[in-house]
């Protein structure tokens, strides 16, 4: 019985830990599809991008931490740079113009990536103190590095909301939301703040990137798929809203990797082994989708509907 | 009837002519790379005439149409490792499996509207991928080599290239023949309506959903005929068929050839591969070239090729 309880300990904080990773990728996204109405798919080009970036400047600077940081000036400077030549083109444009250009946008980064860093995935290796492991009960250990991850998650989340709610520049980019012409005829620079608001979005996903680049290798297309579980994640919370996509993202993450661990067992109960071993894997990929189908069927506009939207 | 010769209409019939006689040109100088190139074409031609139904004609943006596709390909795939080869049961299967997903589907994500509507479908279609991914009895990953192509008795002998290619170009042909009744019928218009004013629509009294969702399961089912048709065409089938980017291809074709015209999608998926052929040729690298020209069209040419062969006045 106290393994199960570890287990699912465990299972819950790695289900938390994937949450916060999606509500990094989540909050760029429905950012600026809130702000500039703007689907942008590309942006788990920027995911993969910051992983990339950050094994590369690692490995030259031989420093994690500042590997780190130049990953995120470089992914931010990438997102403002995409805004300013392809994104700012598609304002007020069909969604399915959106969808199309971004779709370009993914091939061609996939594509560079293979031409500038080739074919193979790159591993970053963690310095000492975060490859550690840490005794969160008596004899539970947990890799400290998932718990740099969530507290580090959470700070970001944290500071996310703050900036939004209690500043200027917040102020303006939830004034920039709502209406637009009447910011700019306020002599406040939109074009700018779209800029700004856009890269940001960018160097969030480049962030959980290179948060997963230790985990997992750095691949290319590795941001599609998470791209795909973060379009559940904005859609179960409302497309639009950062509280929806926080809660959506902790809700998606914890059902995934909790419904893994354990659907296996729970079928094994009811029917034959063999069954139950050809079933669980299917249906627990399927787990996320059905719960955003369940979302959808009881509240079409996601959990925190945004108005105007 | 004055504008029969119109550039578009005479682009139109050089391309069908053309295709029409590809084979003979196959046959004579014993050349079947382009016969091969050209069903492959035809077959996502097939699927994109599909999409263009409720894309075009319906503003419904599917993001996930491959996964028709895949379903059609993987029924014939796993009847064929069942030992179930003959066509006539596989194929009606195929599309009754891709009409009760559709209709399941459909009816989930048409109450949504606009980017939901999009990010929906394709969640769905990604599920369906999953799915195809953890069958390990059926290739997983790796996918399915199908043995023995659909068997239609005396009908058809689906291995012959010719006979094959054939098929593929007559089905495509009914399609658009088929969009083309459907489009001008009540129906369509109701469709077409519903796309332009909804509200407006729904105001006259139409049920609007469930012509939507008709038309969803129609286009899924002609998609599923072409998942079929490409399983039986590569002798193998894995998921890769409907991985996103695929849908995303569909569209790029519909987009590229002209949205809500009959054969822009023909003409869509024609330039799309012929310029991967081309490109590939050119430099291992050709996506990056891609990439940026389809944000290019998407930016500058929007009624995609159909609308610059009819905006052009002949003579």
């Amino acid at each position: 019985m106290r393994d199960e309880v570890i287990l699912l300990i465990e299972q819950c904080l790695n289900g938390l830990q994937f949450g916060l990773l999606l509500f990094l990728l989540a909050a760029g996204l429905t950012l600026v599809f809130g702000i500039m109405d703007v689907v942008n798919l590309a942006h788990g080009s920027f995911y993969m991008l910051g992983a990339y970036f950050a094994a590369t400047f690692a490995a030259l600077t031989e420093s994690f931490a500042l590997g780190a940081v130049l990953a995120l000036a470089a992914t931010l400077a990438v997102g403002m740079a995409v805004e300013l030549i392809a994104i700012r083109k598609l304002y007020g444009r069909d969604h399915l113009d959106h969808v199309l250009a971004t779709f370009g946008l993914i091939l061609f980064f996939n594509e560079l990536v293979r031409l500038v860093w080739g074919p193979a995935g790159m591993n970053l290796p963690l310095p000492p103190f975060l490859s550690a492991s840490v005794e969160i009960l008596p004899d539970v250990h947990y890799p400290a590095y998932r718990l740099a991850i969530i507290v580090a998650a959470l700070a970001v989340a944290l500071t996310l909301y703050m900036v939004v709610m209690h500043t200027r520049v917040g102020m303006l980019i939830r004034a920039g939301a709502s209406n637009r012409e009447m910011v700019s005829a306020l002599g406040i620079n939109i074009q700018l703040l779209y800029t700004l608001v856009f890269g940001v979005g960018a160097a969030l996903a480049g962030l959980a990137g290179l948060i997963q680049a230790p985990i997992l290798t750095a691949q290319i297309g590795m941001g599609e798929n998470i791209l795909i579980v973060a379009l559940v994640v904005i859609i179960i919370g409302g497309i639009g809203s950062i509280r929806g996509a926080f809660v959506a993202a902790i809700f998606v993450g914890l059902v995934d990797t909790v419904g893994r661990a354990f659907l296996p067992e729970l079928f094994r109960l009811v029917m034959t082994p063999a069954a139950a071993s050809a079933l669980a894997p299917a249906l627990s990929s399927m787990l996320i989708y059905l719960l955003m189908a369940v979302v959808l069927v009881w509240q079409p506009q996601g959990l925190f509907p945004v108005d105007g939207k | 009837m004055s504008a029969i010769f119109t550039a578009r209409n005479l682009v139109i019939g050089a391309l069908l002519v053309f295709l029409a006689l590809l084979p003979v040109y196959a046959v004579a100088t014993g050349q079947f790379f382009p016969l091969t190139l050209l069903t492959r074409i035809v077959i996502l031609a097939l699927a994109a005439t599909s999409l263009n139904l409720i894309l075009g004609y319906g503003g419904m943006v599917s993001f996930g149409h491959a996964a028709y596709m895949g379903l059609g390909g993987y029924v014939v795939g796993i009847m064929a490792k069942e030992d179930i080869t003959s066509g006539f049961a596989q194929w009606p299967l195929a599309l009754a499996v891709c009409a009760l997903f559709a209709l399941v589907v459909g009816a989930l994500c048409l109450r949504t509207r606009g980017v939901y509507f999009i990010m929906i479908t394709l969640a769905f279609a990604q599920m369906i991928y999953y799915v195809a991914v953890g069958l390990d009895r059926y290739g997983g990953d790796d996918g399915l080599t199908i043995y023995r192509r659909s068997q239609f008795t005396n009908l058809i002998d689906l291995s012959g290239k010719v006979q094959f290619y054939y098929l593929c170009l007559a089905l495509l042909l009914a399609a658009i023949w088929l969009v083309s009744r459907l489009i001008n019928s009540r129906f369509g218009m109701v469709i077409q309506g519903s796309r332009s004013n909804e509200r407006r629509m729904r105001a006259i009294g139409f049920p609007i959903l469930r012509y939507r969702l008709a038309s969803f399961v129609i286009a899924g089912m002609m998609c599923g005929l072409a998942g079929a048709l490409l399983a039986n065409h590569t002798d193998f089938i894995s998921p890769a068929v409907m991985h996103w980017t695929r849908s995303g291809d569909l569209i790029v074709m519909i987009v590229l050839g002209g949205m809500g015209s009959l054969f822009g999608p023909l003409i869509g998926a024609i330039t799309l591969l012929m310029l991967e052929e081309g490109l590939s040729r050119v430099t291992e690298y050709w996506q990056i070239i891609v990439g940026p020209l389809l944000l290019f069209i998407v930016v500058y040419a929007h009624g995609g090729i159909d609308g610059i062969l009819a905006s052009l006045r002949r003579g």
